[in-house]
């Protein structure tokens, strides 16, 4: 490869994110912690897992979208981790129809 | 962004054959991450699929086992985690930017934060051992609520999925400790350019991924119930 053209393929577009905004996020996952760890001393009844998991997949949506720079990333990279999200909630929900129900079937007889 | 004739040496020594540039080179192996996080996502997956059948069906027993869980060592490796989560995102953005030191500096207080969340955790490993909270023939489990006692087996399960899940989270800060340690040391020879820095990207993906973990595991396992242990 000729000078030349290692020059024009040098720099892959690459997002360079300002440091207020990873600080930004730093701060908001330290709230979110300290907040997480209150509410689970209030008692919601049902609400607190789901209080929890609301909390905890907002963390997981930040760290994912600006510290692992899904944002700024290709289509094909967004897709791969929907995909993840994806088969996870088949796994998770699959299983649980079967354990949920398997009560039912006992009751009848 | 001014591109120096040392780091036109280092796209062209980078540049593999089969690549038409950088930017599909790089692209590529993010892309090749993110497959290996899935597969990753799949296998943590198992294991919060069983904690999930087991906590719908022993939900007490599972709330009795959370209460022996110190939520405050817990909480402050949930913010030492998002501490050197920072870290890691400033060193990556170091090594974008061309500042070797810096981000030598910045991957070094990530390996620190690191090891100090494996000390936490085995500070709380150590009392869990001595308590007899292991699964196996030495467990041994008292109930807390006399009204509704649960069993100590059920409770068992609940501390099998916390041994099987953060040991194998554990696991992963150890080798994130390795990785991030030997991107330093490639670093220091001078191997990563704002042209050439993927496997900095990279390896920081995997250590965000390990704290995406922690996030989840921190409120399923330590915040099951209102009642904080010993409190």
């Amino acid at each position: 490869m000729t000078k030349r053209a290692a020059e024009e393929h040098i720099a892959p577009e690459s997002h360079i994110v300002p440091i207020s905004l990873y600080v930004g996020i730093w701060a908001t996952l330290m709230v979110c912690t300290g907040l997480t760890v209150y509410a689970a001393s209030v008692d919601l009844g049902i609400f607190n897992i789901v209080v929890a998991l609301v909390i905890a997949t907002l963390k997981g949506t930040l760290v994912v979208l600006f510290f692992m720079h899904l944002r700024y990333s290709t289509k094909l990279t967004m897709i791969t981790v929907i995909a993840a999200i994806f088969f996870l909630l088949i796994l998770f929900s699959l299983s649980m129809t079967d354990y949920l129900t398997r009560a039912w079937s006992t009751s009848i007889h | 962004m001014a591109t120096s004739d040392m780091d036109i040496q280092v796209a062209e020594h980078a540049l593999q054959h089969h690549f038409a540039d950088m930017e599909q080179q790089q692209e590529t192996s993010t892309f090749g991450m993110w497959m290996f996080l899935l597969t990753e996502i799949m296998f943590f997956g198992g294991l919060f699929c069983a904690y999930l059948v087991y906590r719908a069906s022993y939900y007490q027993a599972f709330v009795e086992g959370s209460q022996k869980m110190n939520i405050w060592l817990g909480a402050t490796n949930t913010a030492v985690l998002i501490c050197s989560s920072l870290t890691m995102a400033l060193g990556v953005r170091a090594a974008q930017t061309g500042r070797r030191k810096l981000m030598v500096v910045l991957l070094l207080i990530t390996i620190l934060f690191g090891l100090g969340f494996l000390g936490i955790k085995a500070i709380e490993y150590h009392e869990h051992w001595e308590n007899h909270e292991f699964p196996g023939p030495n467990f041994h489990f008292q109930t807390i609520d006399k009204t509704a006692p649960v069993d100590p087996q059920h409770t068992e399960i609940y501390f099998s999925l916390y041994w099987a899940m953060t040991g194998l989270h554990a696991l992963h800060m150890v080798i994130g400790v390795g990785l991030v340690a030997w991107i330093i040391i490639i670093g220091l020879g001078g191997a990563f350019t704002p042209a050439y820095f993927t496997p900095v990207e990279v390896v920081g993906l995997y250590w965000h991924f390990v704290d995406l973990v922690w996030i989840y595991l921190f409120p399923l396992l330590y915040l099951i119930s209102k009642k904080h242990g010993g409190g």
